[in-house]
């Protein structure tokens, strides 16, 4: 009874966080806006009986990935209100009909993966005897190892990929700043 | 009825921990502020503030009358609605860290169990951590909104700062439940009430402390940085940048920047005494059996906070890129190594029991020793001046 009032109080803050961070003119305030949603989420993971993606969803979405957002916005100083014109030709039409296929398309793997509401709440207690983190852990280190440690892999050759693009030649810049006795006499 | 269903006791006792601990957390700021400005004062051969109530001990609530009467400036250029949500979005987390604190077994009360704990979550250590992470917004948002250099300057700094020593502080963490083999706050201390079976050392409990040495030294480093306080109190260098992410703040809503500020600092205690200190194990008296376990938590606590102003008072500021590189070039390296030591001293086989403690303890003197030796030697960068010369 308690997740069916948490879930009805807080569904309606989600929609319209989502709604109004798409709509923010101010970048800092579109990422606010966000973060409200993805604690939004965080709740429907607790609701939905696991406490542990719960505070994951807290820790990696809210803490880490929206402040370097915020981190990056300041120091860009993109936190001006963007104008509104199109740089490539027909971009919106375009955008539009994507995410209109985009919405259909996880419409159609829910309902050919789940099916839309049979009526039966699957019971997670049994699942989750002997702790959540328990489960979900023999999951996804036992049946889901592999594309676990894939995805693990991947990120990392990205973000190994993001510094060499994002490196400068190092050797046409001088140090500026040494520490005392390094270089400094 | 729906109404009828509700365990009214329950719920009473529920409000009751919430108040009751908020309302704690609230005079011990008053009381840390207090001792940390006499502290200080004394490290300093000063007399400290002697005005307001015997020995002073008044004058955060001095303070705090001034700083509610005053007005509040809010700077043109500043955008109005996250200015005003920042000073919130630093205390909140700092206060909801506060619900999964175990202060002690607890107390029979209207024929059922209340915990001195809001909530034992299963995953309490994570939500720590998530509370921690958290506690940037509220700098990094003041900073912004403020509409000025000097504050966001501050909060670029304290954001990149906040975020490096999160992951030496989780590392610390995940040392720790290593050991203790569970996510849960009230277990942790449960299993730190056990004692050594080596027979010379059957008087001493197996607190975190005495086999993750290393790991409570990386967490209460971590711990200062995420902070702010002294060394690494960069975001708010007086110095350099007036007073960092709070310098456009004034009357109540500095407060609060204050109030969060000393919160996080008891937070912190309270989890370290927790995880590495044994919670509120300590000698056991028949007389009023609650309240020696309530008793033992406060003196370790005040203990670990006498010791976080006494690091204060003695080491200066760090420069900025030190911090940096010792963060992510000491600090992440050091905690991944000593998690690296402990999962292996679990997970062998042969050496179960006391033997794998004898290795943590071994490994982690081993460790302090190789961090404690530049302290005889001297630096690298102080030998190779001395060469130059």
């Amino acid at each position: 009874m308690a997740d069916w009032y948490a879930f009805w109080l807080i569904a309606p803050i989600s929609i319209l966080s989502a709604g109004a961070m798409v709509l923010a003119r101010n970048a800092v305030h579109a990422a606010l806006l966000l973060i409200v949603n993805f604690f939004t989420l965080a709740v429907f993971f607790l609701i939905l009986g696991s406490s542990f993606l719960f505070v994951v969803q807290i820790i990696v979405y809210a803490g880490a990935i929206m402040v370097l957002f915020l981190f990056v916005i300041m120091l860009l100083g993109v936190d001006r209100p963007v104008p509104l014109t199109e740089r490539i030709r027909g971009q919106r039409w375009i955008a539009t009909v994507l995410g209109l296929a985009l919405v259909l398309e996880i419409g159609l793997a829910v309902r050919l993966g789940l099916g839309l509401s049979t009526g039966k709440v699957p019971d997670f207690s049994r699942v989750n005897a002997g702790g959540n983190v328990r489960a979900l852990a023999r999951v996804l280190f036992n049946s889901y190892f592999f594309p676990f440690e894939v995805t693990s892999i991947l990120l990392t050759v990205a973000a190994i990929g993001a510094m060499l693009h994002g490196r400068r030649n190092i050797a046409e810049e001088e140090t500026v700043d040494t520490a005392v006795g390094e270089t400094a006499t | 009825m729906i109404l009828a269903a509700i365990d009214w006791v329950e719920w009473a006792l529920m409000v009751g921990r919430v108040v009751v601990i908020f309302a704690a957390l609230l005079v011990s700021v008053m009381l840390v502020i207090w001792i940390e400005r006499k502290v200080v004062a004394d490290m300093q051969m000063r007399v400290g503030p002697n005005r307001a109530g015997p020995a002073g001990i008044l004058i955060t609530l001095a303070d705090g009358i001034k700083l509610f009467f005053k007005e509040g400036v809010m700077p043109v250029t500043a955008d109005a609605p996250v200015y005003l949500i920042a000073p919130i979005a630093s205390m909140v987390p700092a206060m909801l860290a506060f619900a999964v604190i175990p202060f002690g077994p607890g107390i029979t009360l209207f024929g059922r169990h209340v915990p001195f704990q809001i909530s034992d979550l299963d995953v309490g250590i994570l939500w720590i951590l998530a509370m921690a992470s958290l506690a940037v917004y509220g700098v990094v948002l003041a900073g912004w909104s403020s509409g000025s250099n000097y504050p966001l300057l501050g909060a670029i700094r304290s954001s990149a700062q906040m975020i490096s020593y999160e992951v030496g502080m989780s590392l610390g963490l995940v040392a720790v439940l290593l050991t203790c083999g569970t996510l849960t706050m009230s277990q942790i201390v449960a299993v730190q009430g056990r004692h050594f079976h080596v027979t010379w050392l059957t008087w001493l409990p197996k607190w975190n402390l005495f086999v993750q040495l290393p790991a409570f030294l990386i967490y209460m480093t971590a711990a200062l940085a995420e902070t702010n306080r002294p060394p690494f109190d960069l975001p708010e260098a007086e110095t350099e940048l007036v007073a960092g992410y709070h310098t456009e703040y004034s009357g109540i809503k500095f407060a609060m920047f204050f109030l969060a500020e000393y919160m996080h600092t008891i937070t912190v205690s309270a989890v370290g005494v927790t995880l590495f200190l044994g919670g509120w194990h300590g000698p056991q008296f028949h007389a009023v059996a609650w309240l020696w376990p309530l008793l033992w938590f406060l003196v370790k606590l005040y203990v670990v906070i006498f010791a976080l102003v006494w690091v204060r008072a003695t080491l200066p500021r760090f420069r900025y890129d030190r911090l940096m590189a010792f963060g992510w070039k000491f600090l992440i390296p050091a905690g991944l190594v000593w998690v690296l030591v402990t999962a292996a001293s679990i997970e062998l086989p042969a050496i179960r029991g006391n033997l794998n403690a004898a290795i943590l303890i071994g490994s982690g003197t081993v460790i302090l020793l190789a961090l404690l030796w530049p302290l005889f030697t001297g630096s690298p960068q102080a030998r190779a001046l001395e060469g130059q010369r």
